[in-house]
């Protein structure tokens, strides 16, 4: 197997909310609505328990891409604490971006519990768009190795053998 | 930022639990797309250095047998976590929380990881989805192992409910909750409950008149001691959580002293001015600036529309403050503000109608004798405009053909994709009463027949003996440009009739439009108010559309009627009294079980900087100056975890949804710590 024929399959981690994206989720998949399975989902009660450093753990341990969502402004189930996520993400983003990741691997996605398809869409533009970028190249004090490594069709393959 | 840092975040666990691994089949809805037998082998060898002690695929984990294995296995094989990789937690967390509970562990230990609808649902590569189901239950074990024994919160439920919307479903649940002895507070915008119902005649499939069953349940939510009525009133804000919420309402002023009144209508008999009623007469009657609604109005007090009253607008008038014989006319009434203290809240707000003016080439509103469906609701009762006579716009000619049009605004890409369940039924309705009071021709233009309840289609047989005619196809257009002779001065429907596969000009005198049900025009503002979800159309979110329909995805808040989805009135009142039967178990109770997930302060690291303070909606947060530190009072706190996010110090933690437990679980997501047998996460 040539590096040139294989497709690169970047990982995504996303942050979802228990009450909107989650159900997203969900109906995406009671619905059989399809997206690519680059995605590995994590459930927070809100997006306001983002803490930034689960982004940064998610990049330092192999994630190409991370998604937040969240319940659409004035849509949070704990009222406005989907603001405090926006204001937090904008700092991360441009730290980030200081550092020299490219602002495509961070997203921000509102996605309310009915919106399934828009979810799916979402993560599928997302999913190319870092596919486009090819993998991280973190080097980072919690990055080891070559990128490669970080490569998720290889890292599972491995573990799955 | 450093909060992980300082919060566990490469803590390693003094003892790695022993964790069982059950892996759903769910029939062929997950082994379908998912190699369930490999995940298993692969739990079974390759987690065993993470805590896997025991790994197992079944038919279907949620089944009786599918429980007593994972029981017998705690028992067996001492487990103290399970993960179980099946359905979204959503559908069946409570389940295997239960069968741990019953095993004897304790239920926040089991963690379920969702590869049915995250993954074997929304992929179809195999192997790709095999493998991110691996991903998702390597992160559900990490995690699993850092999950700490919590025990349920309880939160006492206060007995009074509040019903927001006084139409059949609210009055329902009203009726409901009442009689089982506990107080309901029903709010209704209007000046008198009902609803839609109140300005029907017949309905369908009985022809039972509407007024004749709907007015005793009016009358007896009205005089009932348990059921405190406030119409004329709209919710403003709603705070507090399940179980004990604080409702501000406000009372729009009527101009009415209700002790006084006694209802005898005189002061609407001398009111000289003359309003359209446009919301219960459908803009075919006029009423007056102080009026009811309509004769069986509960409660029967009138009140006076300020946009319209002379004396509001001139200054001068009060001729039924002269004539009311006991002096309840109060122009001097203010606006009032009361704050109601409930334990559950259904809202059963209803639905508008469609407005047909926006299917342009139907021409309502612009062709006389296009009529919508409430217009001929009103026109075929018996109380209304026309006393029950089926005539033109004119108010005397009887029609010698109607046209009745199936599905306007509904099941129209450029208007509603959905159908509104009612107007097949109702246009068959229509066409009967018009059969029956008249000689004339009814067409019905239909797209499908939905007649799917009972009695229904038998209905519908009833119909097609009598007579109607029926057109199957869409209607391009109502026009009174007439082609022939026979259709001068009258109504032409252009429509393709696609059994006969030919384009037809039907010429009638008479058109009734039967439009869509639309989800109320503020909807959304009422959703956010009380903290629900809308759909992208606009209806209320059920908690599961098939196995909870009255429920929220906020506890103590329930929904019936309409406001959920279009439905008829047999399913509305069922929904209402479903809502009701929901609410009285939590009364009932005295409690209701709470998810443990809340917020708490690790004092010995709060250094008072009082960054968190001013981050929860709920004021749960306080400062505390003799210490100098912050503190989280439980029962306030709604476990967002906001607060343990903005912590600088990491001195804030929170139940179910730690940093060591978020952190693994990304680790674990994305298989880092799998090969290095000894691993723990560590800094970042």
């Amino acid at each position: 197997m040539t590096e040139q024929n294989e497709r690169f399959e970047p990982v995504i981690v996303g942050f979802t909310c228990n009450w909107c994206s989650y159900r997203a989720a969900d109906l995406a998949g009671t619905a059989r609505v399809k997206y690519p399975p680059n995605v590995r989902l994590i459930r927070l009660m809100c997006s306001g328990r983002l803490d930034p450093t689960f982004v940064l753990r998610a990049f330092a341990q192999g994630a190409d891409g991370v998604l937040v969502t969240g319940c659409h402004p004035g849509e949070c189930h704990y009222l406005e604490q989907n603001y405090k996520t926006l204001r937090r993400f904008r700092l991360l983003q441009r730290t980030l971006n200081q550092i020299g990741l490219e602002p495509e691997r961070l997203r921000l996605v509102w996605a309310s519990a009915a919106e399934g398809v828009r979810l799916a869409r979402e993560i599928a533009t997302m999913v190319e768009d870092v596919r486009a970028l090819g993998p991280l190249d973190w080097t980072g004090p919690g990055g080891t190795g070559s990128s490669a490594e970080r490569e998720p069709s290889r890292d599972t393959a491995e573990v799955g053998a | 930022m450093t909060s992980a840092q300082e919060d566990g975040n490469g803590r390693r666990l003094d003892h790695r639990p022993r964790i069982g691994v059950y892996v759903c089949h769910c029939g062929s809805n997950i082994a379908g797309t998912v190699d369930v037998a490999e995940l298993r082998t692969w739990a079974e060898q390759r987690l065993r250095h993470r805590g896997v002690v025991v790994a197992r695929d079944y038919k279907f984990m949620c089944s009786s047998l599918g429980q007593e294995l994972i029981a017998k296995d705690i028992k067996e094989h001492r487990l103290e976590r399970v993960v179980v990789a099946a359905c979204s937690p959503h559908l069946h967390e409570m389940t295997f929380r239960k069968a741990c509970t019953q095993a004897g562990l304790n239920p926040f230990l089991c963690e379920l990881a969702s590869i049915r609808e995250h993954v074997s649902w929304v992929h179809t590569d195999r192997t790709a989805a095999t493998d991110k189901a691996r991903a998702v239950i390597a992160g559900a074990v990490e995690r699993v192992a850092r999950n700490e024994p919590l025990e349920p919160m309880h939160v006492p439920v206060h007995p009074a409910t509040l019903v927001v919307g006084g139409g059949i479903a609210g009055i329902q649940a009203a009726l409901e909750i009442a009689d089982a002895g506990y107080p309901v507070y029903l709010v209704e915008r209007d000046p008198s409950i009902g609803g839609h119902m109140a300005q029907f005649d017949k309905t369908f499939p009985t022809l039972d008149c509407a007024a004749c069953i709907l007015t005793p349940r009016m009358v007896s939510a009205g005089t009932h001691d348990n059921i405190t009525l406030l119409t004329w009133s709209e919710v403003e804000k709603v705070d507090g959580y399940v179980g004990n919420f604080a409702v501000t309402v406000r009372k729009k002023p009527r101009y009415i002293d209700t002790a006084l009144c006694t209802g005898c209508g005189i002061c609407q008999e001398k009111c000289p001015k003359k309003v359209i009623d446009e919301v219960y007469e459908s803009g075919l009657a006029y009423r007056k600036a102080v009026y009811t609604p309509f004769p069986q109005a509960v409660p029967k007090y009138p009140v006076i529309d300020a946009r319209n009253c002379t004396y509001f607008l001139k200054g001068k008038c009060r001729a039924c403050e002269k004539f009311c014989p006991t002096g309840a006319i109060d122009f001097e009434q203010a606006e009032e503000r009361i704050t109601l203290e409930v334990g559950s809240i259904i809202l059963a707000t209803g639905y508008d109608l469609f407005d047909p003016r926006r299917v342009t080439q139907y021409g309502f509103g612009r062709l006389a004798n296009v009529f919508s469906s409430l217009e001929f609701e009103r026109m075929t009762n018996s109380a209304g405009p026309t006393n029950g006579e089926i005539v033109l716009r004119d108010g005397k000619t009887r029609p010698e053909t109607v046209g009745i049009i199936h599905c306007v605004g509904s099941r129209d890409r450029n208007f509603n994709n959905y159908c509104s369940a009612i107007c097949c039924m109702q246009s068959l309705k229509f066409a009967h009463l018009v059969k029956e009071r008249t000689e004339a021709t009814v067409y019905n233009f239909y797209i499908d027949m939905r007649t799917p309840a009972k009695a229904y289609d038998e209905f519908y047989q009833r119909v097609l003996e009598e007579g109607t005619l029926f057109v199957r196809g869409k209607v391009a257009e109502v026009t009174e440009t007439a082609r022939l002779p026979r259709e001068t001065g009258r109504l032409v429907i252009q429509v393709e009739d696609t059994l006969a596969g030919k384009q037809r000009r039907i010429a009638v005198d008479m058109v009734v439009l039967s439009a869509a049900l639309e989800p109320r025009h503020d909807s959304a503002d009422v959703a956010k108010r009380f903290g629900i979800s809308c759909s992208h159309d606009g209806w209320f979110i059920e908690k599961h559309p098939k196995l909870d329909p009255v429920s929220t995805m906020t506890e103590g808040i329930f929904i019936a009627g309409c406001a959920t989805g279009p439905k008829d009135i047999p399913a509305t009142v069922a929904q209402g009294a479903a809502a009701a039967a929901r609410v009285l178990g939590h009364i009932q109770q005295g409690q209701i079980e709470l998810e443990p997930i809340r917020a708490s302060v690790i004092e010995e690291r709060c250094s008072g900087c009082r960054i968190c303070n001013d981050l929860c909606p709920f004021g749960a947060i306080t400062f505390v100056d003799e210490r100098m530190l912050t503190e989280i009072n439980p029962v306030l706190c709604q476990g967002c975890g906001t607060c343990i996010a903005a912590c600088p110090a990491g001195a804030i933690t929170g139940t179910g949804y730690s940093n060591d437990q978020i952190l693994a679980q990304i680790d674990g997501l994305l298989l880092r710590a799998l090969d290095v047998p000894d691993s723990e996460p560590t800094l970042v």
